[in-house]
This record gives C-alpha cells, structure tokens and sequence, in this order.
C-alpha cells in the first residue's frame, strides 16, 4: 500500500468493493485455468467476467460494465458451451492438459512479474478518484462524434466474422 | 483508491490466461484463456479511463471496440474448432499438426 493511502478513517467503499470483486474474480480465474472439467472451467469464466463487470460499474462505467455482462456472460460463454457439448469435451488433467505446465507456469509468472514491477515503478503513487459516473449517454456522444469510423470498421468486422463463422461451419 | 492494485489485478487475470494458453490442449479452453486476456486489457483500459477522469470516455470505447473483437474472435475460433472436430475427431491442439514438418 502506498503511503497516501491513509484517508482518515473513512473507509473507502468503492475501493472495498474493488477489493472484493477482484479477489472474487483472481480466484475464479484461476479455477478456469486449473479446472479438470471443463464445464466448470466455462461457469467459472462466468464468475469471472461478471466480477470484472461489478468492477467496471464501481468504477463508473455503466455501459461498459452492463454491456460486458451481456455479452460475455450472456453471449459468449453460451457460445463456448455450445463448442463444449458440440465437440467431445473430456475430463481430467492429463485429457486437457499438455506437458509444459512446468514452463507455462514460469512463463506467466515471469510475465505477472515484469508487469508488476513496471505498473508499482510508474503508478505506484497514482490514485483514482471516483467523483463521477460515465452516463451511457456521455459514451454514445463521444462515440458517434470522435469515434464513428472506428465504429463502423468494427461493425463491419463484426460481419465479415459471422459470415465467415457460418462459410467455416456450414456442412457441405 | 489506489490504481496500481487495479492495474496488478489486470496484469494477475493477463498472466493467468498465458499460463491458460501455454498449458491447456483442449482448443475451447484455450479460447477461453485469450477471453480471460483481453477482459483483463478491459479492466486495464477502464482503471486508466477513471484515472484520467476523461470527459470523453476513450477508455470506455476502446474496452467496447475490445469486447466487440473479442466476440467477432470467439465466433470465427468456435467454428474453426468445430470444423476440425468434424474433420479430426478431436480438438486437442499438440494433435493438429498438419502444417508441422
């Protein structure tokens, strides 16, 4: 904890909600990881994305925290289960996990490390003041003003994707 | 609130989808590993978005492009791994070596 943090007494609830939510969402997504069933694996990727939600609400993002609850817990991880019962999915360690967790391992812990130190380096001391909510409204603005190209490169991505999902899974 | 803990948070969710990627072999959890990476760029972008306090909301934005290319890559990867089930019998990737020499 850096030495500013001392705000008086006063507890910081956002920050207490953060703290909450994260650990909630460390854990599961560990368990997503070290999961040996892998239906499991796709309802702890739910607890997962909707902790990371709660925690774009708590740090004012509306949209972007509700938008994140219905597409990835209601949209994308439906679609990861249906590639579960579609494809035989086994259980147990050795059916779906290979032989480098040796080296996965401390290959990510490296990368955790690296990031830590660079992030503590240069943010240590920063902090964020919750003062205000980002309205939907505020994002739309923004979005169709400064951002409309982008906008609509990503839509038609979106497209050429779903063309290309249906071209790659038709039977022929 | 401190951010560094938010952004520890983002670089702890990115470090536990590489080791997700690197050791998995069932091809949808490998998916559902890289989900696990670009939500934690997600928690990155929005820490940073209340941060700057910026009017504007690029954070907010960029995280909505991420989300929309995250469900435009989980639509194509799905079907890629369902054709090589349909071609392969099994979606193990140390299995799916045809381009290896």
């Amino acid at each position: 904890m850096d030495p500013e943090a001392t705000e008086g007494a006063v507890v910081s609830w956002p920050a207490v909600f953060v703290a909450i939510f994260g650990a909630v969402a460390a854990l599961s997504a560990v368990a997503v990881v070290l999961s040996r069933n892998v239906v499991h694996a796709a309802l702890y990727l739910v607890v997962v994305l909707g902790a990371a939600g709660a925690i774009f609400l708590v740090l004012g993002a509306e949209f972007v925290g509700w938008t994140q609850i219905l597409i990835y817990v209601g949209a994308i991880v439906v679609l990861l289960l249906f590639g579960l019962m579609l494809t035989a999915a086994p259980i147990g360690t050795h059916a779906l996990d290979n032989q480098q967790r040796g080296v996965a391992f401390m290959t990510s812990a490296a990368v955790f490390g690296v990031f830590t130190f660079i992030i503590w380096r240069s943010f240590g001391s920063q902090r964020i003041h919750l003062n205000q909510v980002v309205r939907t409204s505020d994002v739309g603005r923004s979005l169709f003003s400064g951002y409309i190209l982008p906008f609509e490169v990503v839509s038609v991505l979106l497209l050429a994707a779903l063309v290309g999902a249906i071209v790659l899974a038709k039977k022929d | 609130m401190s951010l560094a803990w938010v952004l520890t948070l983002g670089a702890f969710l990115f470090s536990v989808g590489v080791y997700g990627v690197l050791a998995r072999k069932n091809a949808v959890l490998v998916l559902m590993s890289i989900e696990l990476m670009l939500n934690s760029v997600n928690i990155n972008l929005i820490a940073f978005n209340a941060w700057f306090r910026d009017s504007a909301a690029v954070g907010q934005i960029f995280a909505l492009f991420i989300i929309t290319v995250a469900a435009a890559e989980v639509g194509v990867g799905l079907a890629i791994v369902l054709l090589v089930f349909r071609n392969r019998k099994t979606i193990n990737v140390d299995e799916v070596d045809l381009l290896k020499w």
